[in-house]
C-alpha cells in the first residue's frame, strides 16, 4: 500500500468508527452548548453584558468541549491493540498520527463550528463578529486537536488520565484562546482582525509540522 | 569530549562528583545568602518612591529568574536524556521540577505581597504575572505526569517530551499574553521600570540571585542522587557503597 493510500484508509476508518458511535460524538457537542447556556443563567442576562463576554465564553466552552473529546482519540485503539500495530507498520508514525488527528477533528472539531452560530445568537453576537467567530473556530479547533494529541499520547497508558490531561493541555491552549477570542472581540468593536487570524494560521502551520512528531514520540514511550 | 561527558554522566561517576559539588554549592549558597540578606535588609537604602517595601525585590527577582532558569534547565536536561540517553540527566530534570515550581510560587507570592502596597491590589492581569502563573501550571503538569506513571524510566521519558513541548510553547505563550494584556489595558502600565539600578541595590540582588542558584544546584543534585540510589539499588556499585557505609563485615 502506498503511503497516501494508507493515510486515506486510516482517516476513513477512524471517521467511520466514530460515526458508528453517534452518542459519544454528541456528548462534547451538548457539553459545549450547555456550558455556554449556563453563563447567562449565572449572571445578569443583560444583552450588552452578554455580548461583551460572548467571545471569551464561547471560546472557553469550545476549549473545554475539545478537551473532553480528546480522550477518545487514541483510547479504543490503545485498548484493542490497534495502536501497537500502527507503530509496527512501515509508514512514518507522525504521518499516521496526522491522519488520526485529522479524523478526530472532522468528527469533534467540525461539529463545534456548526453549532457556534446558534450559541452566538444566544449571546447576542451579531453580524461580522459571527463570521469571524467561525473563522477563528475553523483555524483554532484543528490546533486544539493537534496540541491535545500530544497530551493524550502521553497519558493514554494511564488508568485515570483525564484530570491530568487537562492539566497538561490547558496551559498550552492559552495562546489559541487569546488570539481567537481576541479576534472575535476586535470584530465586535469594528477593529482589524487580520493580525489575530494570521497568528492563529501561523500557529496552525507550526503545530501541523511539529505536533505529530511530539505525539509520535510520546506514543512510542507510552506503548513501550 | 563526548566520551568524557558520557563518563561524567555514568551513574557511578555522577554519584561521586555530584556529592562534592552539592556540598560546595550548599555552603556557597549559605554564605552568599547571608551576605546578600545583610546588604538587602541593613546595608541598602530604602527606595525614594517605594520605601522599605522595595526590599521584597531581593527575594522576588531572584525567585522569578530561577523559575525560568530552572525550566530551561529541565528542558535542556530532557533533551540530553532523550537524545544521548544519559540516564542521570532525566533524574536531574525530575529533581529540578519541584524546586522550580516552588520558586515560581515564591515569585508569585512575593510579587503579590509587593503589589498590594505598591499597586494597591494583590493581583492584576499583567503580562508578566500571567505568564508566571501559566509557567506554574506547566510545572505542575510536568510533576503530575511524572508522578502518574509508575515505571520510573517511562515516566522520565514521557515527562521529557512534555518539557520539550513546553519549552517550545513558552515563548509563544509569553508573547501572546503580552499582546493580550497590552490590548486590554495599555493605559494602566504598572510595570516597575528601573532604568539604572544603583550599585547598593544591585549588590544584594546579585548576591541573592547567586545564592538562590547555588541553593537550586545543591538541592537538585541531592534529590537526583537519592533518586539515582533508588533506581540503581540492585547494581554492584550501590551495594559496595552501602557495605562500605556499614563498616564492613558488621552486617
Amino acid at each position: 500500500m502506498s503511503l497516501a493510500h494508507a493515510w486515506g484508509a486510516l482517516l476513513r476508518r477512524d471517521v467511520i468508527l466514530a460515526l458508528r458511535q453517534r452518542g459519544q460524538l454528541a456528548n462534547p457537542l451538548l457539553f459545549f452548548v450547555l456550558v455556554v447556556a449556563l453563563f447567562p443563567l449565572g449572571m445578569n442576562p443583560d444583552p450588552n453584558l452578554l455580548r461583551s463576554i460572548a467571545p471569551g465564553v464561547i471560546w472557553v466552552g469550545a476549549l473545554l468541549a475539545a478537551m473532553l473529546a480528546l480522550e477518545s482519540m487514541f483510547r479504543s485503539d490503545f485498548d484493542d491493540g490497534a495502536l501497537e500495530q500502527m507503530l509496527l507498520t512501515p509508514y512514518p508514525l507522525p504521518l499516521l498520527v496526522l491522519a488520526k488527528v485529522a479524523a478526530h477533528w472532522l468528527v469533534t472539531g467540525l461539529p463545534l463550528l456548526l453549532v457556534a452560530p446558534l450559541l452566538a445568537m444566544l449571546l447576542n453576537l451579531e453580524g461580522q463578529a459571527v463570521v469571524i467567530l467561525l473563522a477563528s473556530l475553523a483555524l483554532g479547533t484543528p490546533l486544539l486537536s493537534l496540541i491535545g494529541a500530544i497530551g493524550v499520547a502521553l497519558t493514554v497508558g494511564l488508568r485515570r488520565g483525564g484530570v491530568l490531561l487537562s492539566l497538561l493541555v490547558l496551559p498550552l491552549y492559552v495562546p489559541v484562546l487569546i488570539f481567537a477570542a481576541g479576534a472575535v472581540g476586535n470584530a465586535q468593536a469594528g477593529m482589524a482582525v487580520t493580525g489575530q487570524l494570521a497568528f492563529l494560521g501561523a500557529l496552525l502551520a507550526l503545530a501541523v509540522a511539529l505536533a505529530p512528531l511530539a505525539t509520535a514520540a510520546a506514543l512510542r514511550i507510552s506503548l513501550d | 569530549m563526548w566520551a568524557w561527558l558520557h563518563r561524567l554522566g555514568s551513574p557511578k561517576r555522577f554519584y561521586g562528583w555530584s556529592g562534592t559539588l552539592a556540598r560546595w554549592a550548599g555552603w556557597g549558597s549559605l554564605l552568599l545568602g547571608a551576605a546578600g540578606l545583610y546588604y538587602a535588609l541593613f546595608a541598602s537604602p530604602a527606595d525614594y518612591q517605594q520605601g522599605e517595601s522595595v526590599r521584597i525585590m531581593y527575594v522576588h527577582v531572584p525567585a522569578a529568574w530561577l523559575s525560568m532558569f530552572i525550566y530551561m534547565n529541565i528542558a535542556f536536561a530532557s533533551l540530553t536524556s532523550l537524545v544521548w540517553r544519559i540516564k542521570v540527566a532525566d533524574m536531574v530534570a525530575a529533581a529540578s521540577a519541584p524546586i522550580g515550581a516552588w520558586f515560581t510560587f515564591l515569585a508569585l507570592a512575593t510579587g503579590s505581597l509587593w503589589g498590594k502596597p505598591m499597586w494597591g491590589t494583590w493581583w492584576i492581569w499583567d503580562a508578566r504575572l500571567t505568564s508566571e502563573l501559566i509557567l506554574l501550571f506547566l510545572y505542575l503538569g510536568y510533576i503530575g505526569l511524572l508522578a502518574a506513571i509508575e515505571e520510573r524510566e517511562t515516566a522520565a521519558r514521557a515527562a521529557a517530551v512534555l518539557a520539550l513541548v513546553g519549552v517550545v510553547n513558552i515563548p509563544i505563550i509569553h508573547y501572546s499574553v503580552e499582546w493580550w494584556s497590552t490590548l486590554h489595558q495599555g493605559a494602566t502600565v504598572t510595570k516597575l521600570d528601573k532604568p539604572s539600578i544603583d550599585w547598593t541595590m544591585l549588590r544584594p540582588l546579585l548576591l541573592m540571585a547567586f545564592s538562590a542558584t547555588l541553593f537550586y544546584v545543591a538541592v537538585a543534585l541531592r534529590l537526583a542522587r537519592a533518586e539515582l540510589l533508588r533506581r540503581e539499588a540492585d547494581s554492584q556499585w550501590v551495594r559496595a557503597l552501602v557495605d562500605g557505609h556499614q563498616g564492613g563485615g558488621e552486617r
